[in-house]
């Protein structure tokens, strides 16, 4: 049932291409600043990797969903084998120099294959998932999916680099919900990382322990299932703020600067600030496009690339942020709608995945930059500068476009 | 996986929900941030962004009481930074040092008030000379958020001879700043030490301007005027009652060679002609940080340069407060102008078991007290201080102010010594109940003991002499004309004091100051004194033209010897200021 001749979802390539040219007038206008930087000319390689970007992504609509299938596995372990070449000829960049997440031959910075990996990740989880005939039922049952983002994922926080890990675990929960995995299997699946993070508050993390003991009584897992989570839960949030605790502060320090390099906590609470104040100054209107004082005058950090939405709200003001939010925000619904006529299970979870990749994105860039999030590096679908991103994020498009191509007006009862 | 369509759609259907909710989560934090919250954050970016350069008021003139300049403005120049830390600051410095010489004193200054403020651009040399400024305009890329500006910087014309008068003025200090007059001072602003730019600090200080300049990130200036100047206001000039002329006639016949003070008022407003204190300094040198040097030198100089010795000084007034036991023998009705005393001077006078001396080892025989004033008998004072008695002597001198100031307006004038009343517990206080005698009588009615006068608060006393009985307060800025009576006699009386100061001149101990066509009245004064046993301190208190006094001149030389010598000082200022000054002026104002 594919469409000849012209696309299948133009309202998916219209959304995909007005948000990146609203991107590349906001890194136009990150380029605007009073004392001229590298950033000043930086938007014209941005327009040729969406170029780049455009023509992949109508090679791969081009092409078979069996095609992606078929190319998972090969991808996967492609960019596994990428990921842990990286961890030896890796190189940084800019404000985190001191990582591994660039590829670079003779000195030319190539691309971050960790954006590939996600879209491995997608496929390889979409793949897995969709070979299963019911969904996992069991926390073992979940060993071939979670091996499966364990590697990259680990493989990518030994960069280290802590956004585009959180965006794999984002997809990885999304994937297992779209797959029907029950949620409180989901629940019980995230519940050692939910307890990592209360652990620092004894009163909430023994509520949500309890609440967790309840779980388990209602649904019964087997008791090796059972004790591994209760000893998973009681580990991550007993014993690792004691063994946190004895931790020297600068130790501490350094670990968190090892996980997240930016969260150098002069540093970042700079960041935060002045981005706060950019958005908050733009008020409902904004101070008019390339005129933001924060950003002409360097107050904002990063401002073409993990800052950039800061820009949109200081120069565009609430108006412009809820333009661009209500342009986010139909694309994904328009992609969870591709996701649901898709005609295969692979392809639906390729379409779902790619979603909650996106999605991830979306809430912790923007969540940062008003001061919601922790601040991590990650960037903003079709607004950050970036070459490899915006070219993995019109990969995406097209597998998008060719997953809703494949897929039916109406799905009537397919059952594999 | 399970892929029964309703399943499906139902997933689906969360998942949108789940997104919508995030959407409007963000949309929800944004609109807190940009529509309710702001004003705060406009605010925080116009901080960011703006900075507030000051821009120094020039300080008001001052002028003389013909329209003379004692104290204006130059033009000059200022180097400020605006530093964001303590490093680059330092920085900035030593690449200035490489370009000019910069010394450690001037890092020292200018780290200083970098730490006390840090919110204004910091001083880096308020007083930049000219070839400093040509240097840094020309590398002004190499320096960011380097700021050179004009600064008017203040200039005394006629330098040392107005150093008394008009103190100096320099950058306010680290505890000037802790006190509440100078609440509304910044570090690194000026403001008057002494003299009359201190006491009229608040007149003299304009009203600062501000520029405004647009800085980045890093502190670099991006854009000059980023909103309209406040303009620099200063303030209305200063008139005052100094006769600029008298004043460099004053210090120059004063010369480097004597020590002392002299003050010279219009006897019925209290208006002061000149005021002076020698050795002078060079108020100018003070001005955007004196040199270390001159201030050691001033310092080392056992001459005390920086002591106003006209106002801070007190010195034992010797034979001129004689004028006061006899004011205090003709108010209590003990003596009158042509009474004799019972023992006439053989050049001493033996008390107990004590011999005073007179100043004239001769002896001036039998006197009235009229020939006393004239000659300044000793003995006759003797006598006449014991027929008042101690306790009447000391309340009669304190009636004539000799515990108060005279309240000029300068700072910091010092009140002069006295003894209080009732003399025992004074005496008891000082000595011991068993430490005294009723000897301290005898050297009180001569000016001598437990009495030091600041020259200013003499000069008062005699306005008083001058006019009739009543004196007034020295006046160097204010026009309200404070008289205050310290003592009545009969006009009778009053023109035996006056006759018997006139004879002083005409006939006494000043006979050597006479002064064609005009009649000077006055009293010599030869002070001994506890610092040098050899040169006693030098007095003259006078006024002339005896039948109208014009002027009432007080002049004290610091181990100058014979009151004679200040008279002639001051007789000279008399003459001066008549011939000069009176002489010129319209009948109309004369009076």
């Amino acid at each position: 049932m594919r469409a000849r001749g012209i696309p299948a979802d133009w309202p998916l390539v219209v959304l995909s291409l007005t948000l990146s040219l609203f991107g590349i007038a906001m890194v136009y206008s990150a380029g605007q600043t009073d004392v001229p930087t590298f950033v000043e000319g930086i938007w014209r390689n941005q327009l040729t990797w969406l170029s780049l970007g455009v023509v992949v992504a109508y090679g791969i609509s081009r092409t078979s969903v069996r095609l992606l299938e078929w190319g998972a596995l090969p991808v996967y372990l492609g960019a596994c084998l990428l990921l842990v070449a990286l961890l030896f000829i890796g190189q940084g960049a800019g404000t985190a120099a001191s990582t591994k997440s660039w590829l670079a031959i003779g000195g030319v910075r190539l691309g971050q294959p960790s954006e590939l990996a996600k879209l491995a990740v997608v496929l390889m989880l979409a793949r897995v998932l969709s070979a299963e005939r019911t969904a996992p039922t069991t926390l073992f049952g979940l060993w071939r999916p979670s091996l499966i983002v364990l590697v990259p994922w680990l493989l990518i926080m030994a960069q280290p680099d802590l956004g585009t890990g959180i965006v794999f675990i984002g997809i990885f929960f999304a994937m297992l919900f779209w797959s029907g995995v029950a949620w409180p299997l989901l629940v019980m699946a995230a519940s050692p990382a939910v307890s990592l993070i209360l652990a620092f508050g004894p009163g909430v993390w023994g509520a949500w322990f309890l609440m967790l003991l309840a779980l388990v009584a209602w649904r019964r897992p087997s008791w090796v299932e059972g004790a591994v989570l209760i000893a998973a839960n009681v580990v991550m949030g007993v014993v690792a703020p004691l063994l946190w605790a004895r931790l020297n502060p600068y130790q501490q320090r350094r670990l968190l600067v090892f996980l997240d390099p930016s969260s150098d906590p002069r540093g970042s609470a700079y960041h935060l600030i002045q981005s706060q104040v950019a958005i908050g100054s733009g008020g409902l209107t904004g101070k008019g496009f390339t005129q933001g004082s924060q950003k002409r005058l360097a107050f904002l950090p990063e401002q073409q690339t993990d800052f950039i939405f800061p820009v949109v709200g200081e120069e565009l003001g609430f108006i412009g942020v809820t333009i661009a939010l209500g342009l986010f925000c139909v694309l994904l619904l328009r992609t969870v709608r591709v996701a649901s006529r898709a005609s295969t299970p692979f392809a639906s979870l390729v379409a779902f995945g790619l979603t909650s990749a996106w999605f991830t994105h979306i809430m912790v860039n923007i969540g940062m930059t008003v001061g919601l999030m922790p601040i991590t590096g990650i960037p903003l679908p079709f607004f950050s500068y970036g070459g490899s991103f915006m070219l993995a994020c019109w990969m995406a498009v097209g597998m998008l476009v060719l997953v809703s191509s494949e897929g039916r007006g109406r799905a009537d009862g397919l059952v594999i | 996986m399970s892929f029964q369509p309703n399943e499906v759609q139902r997933r689906a259907r969360i998942a949108s929900a789940a997104l919508f909710v995030g959407f409007v989560f963000l949309a929800g934090a944004f609109f807190r941030t940009q529509v309710l919250q702001n004003a705060r954050y406009t605010l925080q970016s116009e901080e960011n962004r703006l900075r507030e350069i000051p821009l120094p008021a020039p300080r008001g003139m001052i002028y003389d009481r013909t329209g003379k300049i004692i104290a204006e403005n130059l033009p000059g120049y200022s180097v400020s930074l605006l530093a964001r830390n303590e490093d680059s600051l330092r920085t900035t410095m030593r690449r200035i040092g490489e370009l000019v010489h910069v010394s450690s004193e001037q890092v020292g200054a200018a780290v200083r008030r970098f730490r006390r403020d840090r919110t204004r651009p910091t001083v880096l040399f308020g007083d930049a000379p000219f070839e400093l400024v040509s240097v840094l305009e020309e590398r002004r890329v190499e320096f960011p958020g380097l700021i050179i500006q004009a600064a008017p910087k203040r200039f005394y014309p006629d330098g040392p001879a107005v150093s008394a008068l008009v103190g100096y003025t320099g950058e306010i200090s680290d505890i000037e700043l802790g006190q509440s007059q100078f609440a509304e001072y910044k570090a690194g602003q000026q403001v008057g030490k002494d003299g009359i730019e201190r006491q009229y600090e608040a007149r003299l200080r304009g009203r600062e301007g501000m520029r405004f300049v647009e800085v980045d990130a890093r502190g670099r200036v991006v854009r000059e005027n980023a909103r309209a100047d406040l303009v620099p206001e200063p303030p209305p000039p200063l008139y005052t009652n100094i006769d600029l002329d008298l004043q460099r006639f004053v210090h120059s016949i004063f010369g480097d060679s004597l020590i002392g003070g002299v003050v010279a008022m219009e006897p019925q407003s209290g208006e002061v002609l000149a005021l002076h204190s020698a050795p002078t300094f060079d108020p100018n040198r003070f001005i955007g940080g004196i040199p270390v040097s001159y201030w050691q030198e001033l310092q080392d100089d056992p001459r005390k340069p920086l002591y106003n010795k006209a106002i801070k000084g007190t010195y034992p007034p010797g034979s001129i407060w004689k004028l006061a036991t006899a004011i205090i023998a003709m108010e209590e009705g003990i003596a009158e102008m042509d009474d004799h005393m019972t023992t006439p001077c053989t050049g001493g006078y033996q008390f107990g078991n004590r011999y005073f001396r007179c100043w004239d080892r001769k002896g001036h025989g039998d006197l009235d007290l009229n020939d006393a004033i004239a000659k300044s008998c000793d003995v006759y004072f003797y006598q006449l201080g014991l027929k008042i008695g101690l306790q009447k002597l000391i309340a009669g001198g304190i009636r004539l102010g000799t515990r108060e100031r005279s309240g000029i307006d300068l700072p910091a004038e010092n009140r002069p010594l006295f003894p209080t009343d009732p003399p025992k517990a004074y005496y008891d206080k000082l000595f011991g109940p068993q430490g005294w005698s009723s000897a301290v009588t005898l050297n009180l009615s001569i000016g001598q003991g437990e009495n030091s006068q600041t020259v200013v608060n003499m000069a008062r006393f005699y306005t008083a002499l001058a006019t009739d009985g009543q004196a007034a307060r020295p006046e160097i800025v204010r026009g309200q004309a404070e008289r205050t009576r310290l003592f009545s006699v009969t006009p009778t009386q009053m023109q035996a004091l006056q006759q018997s100061l006139t004879d002083v001149v005409g006939r006494g101990t000043a006979i050597g100051s006479r002064l064609d066509g005009i009649v000077v009245a006055g009293k010599t004064g030869t002070a001994q004194n506890a610092h040098d046993a050899v040169n006693d301190h030098a007095w003259f208190v006078g006024y002339a033209p005896a039948e109208d006094p014009k002027i009432v001149v007080a002049v004290m030389l610091e181990f100058g010897g014979h009151g004679s010598r200040a008279a002639r000082i001051a007789t000279r200022i008399m003459e001066r200021y008549l011939k000069v000054r009176v002489a010129s002026m319209p009948a109309t104002e004369g009076e």
